[in-house]
This record gives C-alpha cells, structure tokens and sequence, in this order.
C-alpha cells in the first residue's frame, strides 16, 4: 500500500491515455455502424439497363419507363417543338448544359442523341419530385409565357422540353440525362452509353 | 399497536429508493405560481399525448409490416380487420396532429410570457430540441402508411439534404439506403420511428423537465416568485403542484379529451389536413401527385422553402427558421419577461410575427402559384425579421413597471357580462302589443330584438380603442 499520497501526473496520464483509447475504439466500431446504413451490395447492383421498344411512339408522345427505381421519360418530339426550343434561350438558367448531368453525346441544346428523340430523368433536380407533362402552350393555370415543357408541382419548377430549366425557378440545373443508346432506329437501351461515345 | 404489513413494505421500499423525497421535490412540495392560467395547460396535455402515442404506437406496431410490398396493405388490414384497429390507428394519427397544436401553443405561451428568458434559457433548448426531434419522429411516422404523399413527401424531404455542398449527395443515399426511396429507407425509418426518437424524446422531456423544476416555474406576469418567500422559506406566491395543478391539469384533460375524441370518431381525416386525401394511394415511384404538400404542422416552413427560388439557399432558410428560435434567449434584449408589462412594439412585432406563421402554414398547403410565391416571400421576411430585429426593437422598448407579487386578472364572467352588456346595447326592444295590429302569432304581445346601428358602431370603436391601447 502507498501511503506517499496521490501523483496527480500519473493519473491524469492515465486518465488521457484510456480516453484517446476509447476515442479510437469508438471511432473504429462508428466505421461499421455508419456504413451499415448505405446502400446494399444488393441494392448497388439491380442497376442493369433496361431495354425499350420504341417503334410505336407516336408524334409528341411521352413514353414512361422505370431506371434503378427512377422514372424514365422517352419523348417523341414534333419538328414544332424542336422550332421553339431554339428560340427559349434567354429565359434558361443553363441552356448549354454546362452545370448539368448528361453523357457527353447528349450535351447540346436539344439534349439529345437524335433531336427528335428526348430521354431523360423523370426527377426533379430540386428536391426530387416528378414533373408533370404539359405540352400544351400557354394554359390557363401556367399562364401565357408557357411554352408546353414538364411543370414540377412540388415547388413550382418549369423546364423546356428538352429539360433544361428556366430563370427564377428553385430547380438549380436541367434535368439529368441518363446514359443510353440506340441498338437500332426502334430499340433503345437506358443505362448504357454507345461505345464511341463512352471512350 | 403493531405495523401493517402495508405500512412495513412502505418502509421496505423508501428505506431503498427515495420515493418520498421524489415526490415532495417535484409534486407535493413543487412551488408553482398561483395565478397559472389558461395557456399553462399545455405543458402536461403535452405529456398526455406523448403518451397516448406511445401506447397506440406499440399497439400499431404489433400488426404493421415494415416492407414496401405489404405496408400500405398492413396499414388497410389494420383499419379493415383488426379489432378496432381503426380506433388505435385514428387516435395516433389525430394524435400526431394533437401533440403540435400543443406544442405551437405551448411555444407561444413561452413568447408570449417570456418563459424563455433568463433563468429558464435552457428550458428553452431542451424544449426546442423538443421541437426538432417531435418533427423527426412524425415527419419518419409519416413515410410508414407508404401512400403517395408519404413517399413523395420523404423523397422532397430526403432530397434537402443533397442541396449541401459537397457531402449532400452522399449524405441523401446515406439516409435513404438506395438510390431512391425504397423499402431500404422504409424500414430504416420504422425502426427509427418505433424505437430511436421514441428515447431521444423521452429523455429530453426528463430533461426538460429536471430544468424546469430547478429554476422554477414562470408565470403570466413574468415575476420571479421565488423573489418572496415567507418565514418558512416558501414563496408567498406559490401554491404545491399537488393537490392544486394535478386538479386543475385534470379539468384541461378532459376538456382536450372532449375535443380530441370529436376528431377521432367524427373528423379523423380533417378535410385532408391530418390525413392527406394523396395518402389513400399506394406509393407510386413512377408518378409525383398533381399537388404535394406536408401535413399542416410542417407548411409554414414548408412556404419558407418554396418562397426562395434557389435550391440551397432555400434549404438554409427553411433550417434557419427553425435555428432563429433556438437563439430567441439572446436575441430578445427587453428587461421584462410577460407581454403584460412590456413595450408596445414588442406586442406589435409578436402580433405580426403570429400572422406569418398563419399565413405560411396556409401558403404551404396551397400550389406555388407566383402570387403564392410573392406573398410567402413578405411574411418570411415578417418571420425572420421578428427574430433577427429583435435585439433592435427590443431596446427601444419602453415597458410598463412590473409588480413586486403576482396580480389577479378578471375571469371569464367578466368576460360574460360585458358580452351581455354589448349584446343590449347593440339591439333595440320592440314590443308589439297583440291588438295593435302589427304581426303577432296567436295574438300574443311579442317582444322583438332589433339591429342598433349607433350601438353596433358604438361597441365596435370601444373594442378597436380597447385593442389599441392594449397593443401600447
């Protein structure tokens, strides 16, 4: 038994030592307990591309898929609508896609591989609703400045029919492109990207 | 005479765990203010349907499938087939909807009396961080039902977090556990909802609780009572919790009961306000509702969010109208706590500040039209500008001399008779004697109330000079 009294320096050494040593230790069981929480080996892989038959499209329809949960939109755009894309560029946030999501052979005004032939992601790129189709020009809710795009009703979004976004709306960039490609002039494959384009 | 054996394990237990110094702490010698009023109910009514929604809970729990693919069904089976399953389901959601009219009303209470200012700071903190963890724990309850507006909703709300910088997009997968809202996220969120939040509140409320039995209880006159105290040490204006607030809560319980029974057997869906019409669809990820909106208790800060037409800043204003009250202990620079005896502009400022959040709330469940859009922007400016002017408008103040005790305000016959008094004078007696040729059923004398105009006009200058000056 000691009877010299306490050293302070050796307990507080002590005391140091055992809370870094459970600092790490905590920190190292944080790293398991955290990740556990992201996605899934199962959920990161049903990922594959989806195939999609687009013989039947008539002029001006929209054609809804699902993409790793997320809804696809295919649009058969009329040579009337690719005529007043070109002329909304002043009133877009982005209209050469710089700060916005698309494979590379998709970045042009039109947004597309083919311009009559628009696919993008049905999710809005402000807090992730799904915009509704309105193709029709200057309706009575929208007023007379619509030119027919998709409307987000979450918060009042408006993008062309390109999916690029407008000014003043609180959508930040155009809609996201996903990767696809043409197997041939009625088959389309969502989730891949044509291998020129890719390299 | 020998002990009972009641009496022996009474002494048993006390002689192991202190009981009775428990009880006398924080009931029988608990000192509250004696001129506790009205708004004072709903501290405890709070805790009345903490309650409640914890037993439905685990009720709810014992036939509630957490999985994408049987939820919304679970859910329908509940109400279907479950032996009054709808009972326990429609007094949980009600009760949802209950807990924040309590708690919008107890914070106000807290605005209104200055219960948030020094010594009770940190009563204020722990009920704020109340507040945020109540809304976690319905905001998570709500994705459970998995209908369309629970989806969406979680999905706008997830995606909050991918405005910030940097982290955002991992941070929004993190949370979600897939790439969209999926039953990865589902299931995370029951076991958040039924257990994680569940602690947090009941711990804060312990919390919350321990402060306030510490420093005491505040009063609408905003006096210290602990200030006077008689020879034995015991504030003259306080009176022990029990008997006297057990009772009196006891009558706010039953009234609340009253009122909260009405909405679960004859209202539960509220026109769409407590349980969104969208919500009776099952979640589709295909396909967005034509109008999505949060339940009601989320909307004002749902308008702040829509009202700013850039995504993080948006974000920051919708999450900083929630941290503003975090600091109202420091912002708030006016020497007297009760609306009684401060300044004019202060009550002008708090009257305002009420209107924004009424009027964003109903901003909030309406489409973003672009008028919409411009009147959410002035009364988030009103919002903002009641918390962040403050330490302005608070020094100019000019307050009323506060009393030394507690007063005694009129009740409400006062309130009655004066009703009375307008009532007569605002009409004018017509008596139509029977044989005076005037209408009269079964020849009797009729004695008909007319319309004063001058009386009308007279009684409402009175109440426009009345809350004039009671706004000075």
């Amino acid at each position: 038994m000691n009877n010299k009294g306490v050293d302070k320096s050796k307990r507080q050494f002590l005391t140091s030592a055992l809370t870094v040593v459970g600092a790490v230790g905590t920190g190292y069981i944080a790293v398991p307990f955290l990740a556990q929480m992201d996605p899934s080996v199962k959920a990161m892989a049903a990922g594959a591309p989806v195939e999609v038959d687009i013989s039947k499209m008539e002029p001006g329809q929209l054609l809804r898929v699902a993409w790793r949960g997320k809804p696809i939109w295919i649009l058969n755009r009329t040579p009337e609508v690719i005529a007043t894309l070109k002329t909304l560029e002043n009133e877009l946030r982005d209209p050469l896609s710089d700060e916005s999501t698309q494979p590379t052979n998709a970045k042009n005004p039109l947004r597309s591989i083919k311009p009559e032939l628009f696919v993008a992601i049905g999710i809005c790129t402000h807090l992730g609703c799904s915009p509704t189709f309105r193709p029709e020009i200057a309706p009575n809710d929208l007023g007379a400045k619509w030119k027919g795009g998709f409307f987000c009703p979450c918060h009042g979004s408006w993008f062309d029919l390109a999916g690029r976004v407008y000014r003043g709306v609180p959508a930040p960039t155009n809609l996201e492109i996903p990767p696809y490609r043409f197997v041939n002039d009625t088959q389309l494959v969502i989730g891949e990207l044509a291998k020129e384009a890719s390299a | 005479m020998k002990p009972s054996r009641l009496t022996l394990f009474g002494d048993w237990i006390l002689d192991r765990f202190p009981l009775a110094k428990l009880w006398n702490e924080h009931m029988a010698h608990y000192y509250a203010p004696k001129n506790f009023n009205f708004w004072y109910f709903f501290g405890s009514l709070a805790l009345l349907v903490l309650v409640i929604q914890l037993v439905t809970g685990i009720l709810l729990t014992m036939n509630y499938k957490p999985d994408a693919k049987l939820a919304f069904d679970s859910v329908e089976y509940i109400m279907r087939d479950v032996n009054w399953g709808w009972l326990v389901r429609y007094m949980h959601s009600t009760g949802a909807s209950a807990f924040f009219i309590i708690i919008y009303l107890h914070m106000f209470r807290g605005l209104m009396y200055g219960s948030f200012k020094h010594p009770r700071e940190l009563i204020w903190i722990f009920g704020m961080f109340l507040f945020v963890a109540l809304m976690a724990e319905a905001f998570m309850g709500y994705l459970l039902p998995w209908g369309q507006m629970s989806y969406w909703g979680a999905q706008v709300i997830i995606s909050l977090f991918s405005a910030i910088p940097v982290i955002g997009d991992d941070l929004s997968l993190w949370i979600r556990g897939d790439y969209v809202v999926s039953d990865a996220t589902l299931n995370r969120f029951f076991a958040f909802h039924v257990i994680a939040v569940p602690l947090v509140l009941v711990m804060l409320v312990f919390l919350h609780i321990v402060a306030l039995h510490e420093v005491g209880s505040n009063n609408p006159d905003g006096i210290e009572i602990k200030k006077t105290k008689d020879a034995k040490g015991i504030p003259l204006d306080g009176i022990p919790f029990h008997p006297y607030f057990t009772v009196k809560d006891i009558v706010g319980v039953a009234v609340f009961l009253l009122f909260f029974s009405v909405v679960v057997f004859y209202m539960p869906e509220m026109n769409g306000f407590f349980l969104e019409h969208a919500n009776f669809i099952p979640a589709d990820p295909m396909k967005t509702p034509e109008h999505i909106a949060p339940v009601w208790y989320f909307t004002p800060f749902y308008a702040i969010l829509r009202a700013i037409p850039d995504k993080f800043a948006g974000v920051i204003a919708m999450f900083g109208s929630i941290i503003v009250l975090f600091l109202l202990p420091w912002l708030d620079r006016g020497p007297v706590k009760s609306i009684r005896y401060r300044g004019g502009i202060y009550k002008k400022a708090l009257a305002l500040f009420v209107i924004s959040f009424l009027v964003l709330g109903y901003l909030g469940t309406q489409p973003a039209t672009p008028a919409a859009v411009v009147f959410a922007r002035i009364f988030t400016a009103i919002y903002f500008g009641f918390f962040l002017l403050m330490p302005i408008y608070t020094r100019w103040e000019i307050t009323k001399p506060v009393p030394k005790r507690v007063t005694a305000q009129p009740g409400i016959e006062v309130y009655i008779s004066a009703l009375k008094e307008a009532f007569v004078e605002m009409t004018t007696e017509k008596t139509i004697a029977a044989q005076s040729g005037g209408y009269s059923p079964n020849g009797a004398t009729v004695i008909k109330r007319r319309l004063n105009l001058q009386g009308v006009a007279n009684v409402i200058i009175r109440f426009a000079k009345k809350l004039k000056a009671s706004l000075d």
